[in-house]
C-alpha cells in the first residue's frame, strides 16, 4: 500500500472541521479531509452519511449551509468563490443526477462552459475548429456517440448516456479536482468501465479525484490511493484501497461500532 | 458563499441601453385630436379626397367608441388630447433623394442603435425603409426591387404612386371599425410601410423597417400594409428600439397582410420599445393590430415576434384563412421583466377547406411581470378537415411574476381538429447550478436556459434576427435573478 500521507506533497483540497446544514438539519459535522495533488481518494459511507453534501459544498451548491470550518482549494479560501470561479479554477462535479436543459444543445453547453472558464481565467475563446477538434477526441475518449452533442443537454438520455456525458464534460474541461458522485449507479459493466477508462486516462500529476461511491464494483476500475469512510458527517477511517474490499466483505456496521467507540 | 453574486438591485439598477433622444427639429401639430387635426394630417401628407374621407368616418366612428377594459394589463386612463398627432424631421420637407441629404443626427442616432442603414445592411443583402418618427426618410435598394416590379417604401410614397392598391386593401383586412385603437389609427396614422410583390416574384432579400419613436410626446400610429399577389414570396422583419422618457407613450400601429393564391408572407417582429425603469415607471403602450388573411388556395401567413420591450404590450397578430389549404402560423416568444405587462396571443380563423394552423407561444415572466396569453381558434363551418396544433408555454423566474393563459376555441365543423398543449415551468436551480458548476455565470446561465426554452420560436426567425433576438433576450433579462 502507498501511503500517501507520508508523500510531502501539495495539497490540492484541505477541508478542515467542516459543518453543513441543508433545511436545518446537520449533514457535516465536523468532517476533515485532505486529498493532495496527483492522488485519487475514494469516499464511501452508508446512504445518508453525507457523501453528496460533500461533494455538493465543495462545488458551492448554495442550498448548503457551511456553518463552522473551512476548505482550502490549491492555496485559497474556496468558501469566497461562487460556483461558476470555483468550475473556472479546476473544480469539477459529475452529478449524480445530471439536470436536463430543453433546447440547448450539448455542443452550445460544452461551448459555453469551455469558454466561460477561458474568459475568467483571462483566455480568449477558443478557436472553433480547434475546438470542434477537441470535442471530437473526447467524445472518442469516453465513446459516446457524437449525435448526441446535438440533442439537448440530457433531455430524453438513458442512465449510461447522461454519466458518459458528464466524464465527456470532465475530460473537455480538464478539471484539476475532479469529484464523481456514483457516477457507477446505475451503469452496466461495459458503460463502468468506459467511464473508469476515461478517468484513469485523465490521471495524471497535479490533477485530484475524489470517487464518491456506495460499491468497490468502481474501485476495481478506478484505483483509488485512499478510502475513507464517511459516517454519520464524519469521516470515520481512511486506508488503502483493500479497505474498500473490507467494506463490500463486511459492511459498515463494524466501522460504526469502531466509530462509536472512538467517539465514546 | 454568496458574497460575490450580484445583487437585484444592482443589475436592475442598469440604464435601458437604448435610451437617448436625438435632437432634431420637428414640424409638429399641436397636441390633440380633432377633425382638423386629421384634415391637417391629411393635408400634410398630400392625401386625395377618398382617404381624408375614410380617416374622418374613422375620426367619427371612434368617437362613439368607448375604450376596451377586458384585458389582463390594466393601465391609467390615457388623455388622448394631450398627444402629438403629426411630427415629422424638418429636414425631409423636400425629400431626400440619398443619405448624403439625411440629417447627420439622424444617421448617428442609427449608429448609436447599431442599425447600420448604409454599407453593412447593403452587404447583408437587407434594404431598409427607415420609419423616424412619422416620415420616412431613407429608403435603399429601391432600383433592385424597382425592377421585379416590387413596391416597397414609405405608406404615403405608396398614397401618391399606387393610389388604386391602397384604395383596393386598405382597411380590407383590419376595417376602419374594427376596435378602438384599430379606428384611432385609421383615422391619425401618419405613415408606415407599404409592400407590393407581383404575381410570381420571389423577394430577394428580407425587407427591413426600423421603427422608431422620438419627439417627446409623439404618439406612433403606423399603418403597414403589405400585398403578396399570386405566387409570390416576401420575408417582412420589423424590428424596434426607442429612446428614454419618463411619460407613457401610446404606440397603435396596425398592420395588414394580404396573401393571395399561393402567395407566402413571413413576417418577423422584434420589439424592443422602452419598457419603462425598474419601478414601473414611464415605458410605451403598446397596443398593436395585426392581421393577415390567406385570401385564397394554398396561401401561407407566418407571424414571428419577439416581444421584450414596452411597459404594456396588448397584440394579437391574427390569421384569417379563408383560401382552401392555407396555412396560418403565429410563433411568439414575449418577455416581461421588472412590472412589464403582455397580453398577447393570436386568433386563427379556420374559413376554407384543409386550412391548418400551428401556434407557438412561449411566455417568460420576470421581476414583477405579468404575461398573458389569449388566444382563439375559430373553425367555422366550411373548414372542412382544418387542423390547428396550440402550444403554450410559459416559464417563471422568481417569485413576483406571474404567467396566465386564455385559450378560446370555437369550433362549427365536426371534422376539425384542434390540439391545444400547455406548461409551465419555472427555471429550476438545480438548472442554474448546473450551468454554474460549469464555469457559467448566474446572467449567462438564466439566459442560456431561457434561450433554450424559445429555441422552436427563435428557429423560425431569419438568421440575422435570430442572432439580435438571443442577445435582445440577454439584455431584457438581467437583474432577473439575484
Amino acid at each position: 500500500m502507498k501511503a500517501a500521507w507520508d508523500k510531502v506533497v501539495d495539497q490540492m483540497i484541505e477541508i478542515k472541521n467542516l459543518h453543513v446544514k441543508v433545511v436545518g438539519n446537520k449533514i457535516l459535522k465536523g468532517l476533515n479531509l485532505t486529498i493532495p495533488s496527483g492522488e485519487v481518494h475514494s469516499i464511501m459511507g452508508p446512504n445518508g452519511s453525507g457523501k453528496s453534501t460533500l461533494a455538493q459544498v465543495i462545488a458551492g451548491n448554495e442550498a448548503f449551509e457551511v456553518t463552522e470550518g473551512s476548505i482550502e482549494y490549491d492555496g485559497q479560501d474556496l468558501l469566497e468563490l461562487d460556483p461558476a470561479e470555483r468550475a473556472a479554477l479546476g473544480i469539477f462535479l459529475a452529478f449524480q443526477y445530471p439536470v436536463e436543459i430543453s433546447g440547448v444543445s450539448n455542443m452550445q453547453f460544452i461551448n459555453a462552459a469551455y469558454n466561460s472558464q477561458r474568459k475568467y481565467r483571462g483566455d480568449e475563446e477558443a478557436d472553433p475548429i480547434a475546438f470542434l477538434k477537441l470535442v471530437k477526441e473526447k467524445c472518442k475518449l469516453v465513446k459516446m456517440n457524437d449525435k448526441l452533442l446535438s440533442r439537448s443537454v440530457n433531455e430524453g438520455f438513458s442512465g449510461g448516456e447522461k454519466k458518459r456525458h458528464e466524464i465527456f464534460q470532465m475530460a473537455m474541461l480538464a478539471p484539476k479536482l475532479a469529484m464523481l458522485d456514483e457516477t457507477d449507479s446505475g451503469l452496466d459493466i461495459d458503460a463502468l468501465r468506459i467511464v473508469a477508462d476515461g478517468v484513469n486516462s485523465m490521471r495524471e500529476d497535479g490533477r485530484s479525484f475524489l470517487v464518491i461511491t456506495h460499491y468497490q464494483r468502481l474501485l476495481d476500475y478506478i484505483v483509488p490511493d485512499v478510502v475513507h469512510v464517511l459516517y454519520d458527517g464524519r469521516i470515520v477511517k481512511s486506508g488503502g484501497k483493500e479497505l474498500a474490499l473490507q467494506l463490500e466483505e463486511r459492511g459498515y456496521a463494524w466501522v460504526e461500532q469502531e466509530a462509536s467507540a472512538i467517539a465514546n | 458563499m454568496t458574497a460575490t453574486t450580484p445583487s437585484i438591485e444592482e443589475l436592475a439598477n442598469q440604464q435601458y441601453k437604448y435610451g437617448f433622444v436625438s435632437d432634431i427639429e420637428a414640424d409638429s401639430a399641436p397636441p390633440g385630436l380633432s377633425e382638423d387635426i386629421v384634415r391637417f394630417i391629411s393635408k400634410k401628407k398630400n392625401e386625395p379626397k377618398w382617404l381624408l374621407d375614410w380617416r374622418l368616418k374613422a375620426y367619427r366612428h371612434w368617437l362613439t367608441m368607448s375604450e376596451p377594459d377586458w384585458q389582463f394589463a390594466k393601465y391609467p386612463p390615457i388623455n388622448y388630447q394631450d398627444i402629438i398627432y403629426y411630427s415629422a424631421p424638418k429636414s425631409t420637407s423636400d425629400g431626400p433623394k440619398s443619405l448624403d441629404e439625411v440629417d447627420p443626427d439622424l444617421l448617428e442616432t442609427y449608429k448609436k442603435l447599431g442599425i447600420p442603414l448604409e454599407e453593412q445592411k447593403m452587404l447583408a443583402g437587407v434594404a431598409v425603409d427607415a420609419v423616424f418618427d412619422s416620415v420616412s426618410v431613407a429608403t435603399t435598394f429601391k432600383k433592385k426591387l424597382a425592377d421585379l416590379g416590387i413596391v416597397f417604401g414609405s405608406f404615403s410614397d405608396a398614397v401618391q404612386s399606387h393610389p388604386e392598391l391602397i384604395k383596393q386593401y386598405l382597411g380590407s383586412i383590419v376595417p376602419y371599425s374594427d376596435n378602438y385603437f384599430a379606428t384611432l389609427n385609421s383615422a391619425v396614422f401618419t405613415d408606415g410601410s407599404f409592400v407590393y410583390i407581383p404575381k410570381g416574384v420571389r423577394c430577394p432579400m428580407e425587407l427591413s423597417t426600423y421603427f422608431r419613436i422620438n419627439a417627446a410626446n409623439t404618439g406612433q400610429f403606423e399603418r403597414t400594409l403589405i400585398i403578396a399577389d399570386e405566387g409570390s414570396y416576401v420575408s417582412y422583419l420589423e424590428g424596434c428600439t426607442a429612446p428614454m422618457r419618463d411619460e407613457n407613450q401610446l404606440h397603435a400601429a396596425v398592420v395588414e397582410l394580404v396573401a393571395l393564391k399561393d402567395a407566402r408572407i413571413k413576417y418577423s417582429t422584434i420589439q424592443n420599445w422602452y419598457p419603462g425603469d425598474e419601478n414601473g415607471k414611464g415605458g410605451i403602450y403598446n397596443f398593436v393590430t395585426k392581421r393577415g388573411k390567406c385570401a385564397d388556395d394554398n396561401a401561407h401567413i407566418s407571424w414571428t415576434q419577439v416581444e421584450t420591450g414596452s411597459a404594456i404590450t396588448w397584440k394579437y397578430p391574427s390569421c384569417i384563412l379563408q383560401g382552401d389549404n392555407s396555412v396560418g402560423e403565429f410563433y411568439s416568444v414575449a418577455l416581461t421583466n421588472n412590472y412589464q405587462k403582455a397580453d398577447t396571443g393570436t386568433k386563427m380563423i379556420h374559413i376554407g377547406r384543409n386550412t391548418k394552423s400551428t401556434i407557438i407561444s412561449k411566455g417568460i415572466s420576470a421581476g414583477h411581470g405579468q404575461n398573458a396569453y389569449r388566444g382563439l381558434v375559430r373553425m367555422l363551418k366550411g373548414a372542412e378537415n382544418a387542423r390547428n396544433y396550440t402550444q403554450c408555454d410559459s416559464m417563471l423566474i422568481g417569485q413576483d411574476c406571474g404567467a396566465h393563459t386564455f385559450p378560446y376555441i370555437d369550433v362549427k365543423n365536426p371534422s376539425a381538429t384542434v390540439e391545444h398543449e400547455a406548461t409551465t415551468s419555472k427555471i429550476a436551480e438545480d438548472q442554474l447550478f448546473y450551468c454554474k458548476q460549469r464555469g457559467i455565470n448566474e446572467e449567462d446561465a438564466v439566459s442560456l436556459i431561457v434561450n433554450g426554452f424559445c429555441k422552436e420560436v427563435f428557429k423560425e426567425l431569419p438568421m440575422e434576427f435570430a442572432v439580435e433576438a438571443t442577445k435582445l433576450l440577454s439584455i431584457s433579462l438581467e437583474g432577473s435573478v439575484g
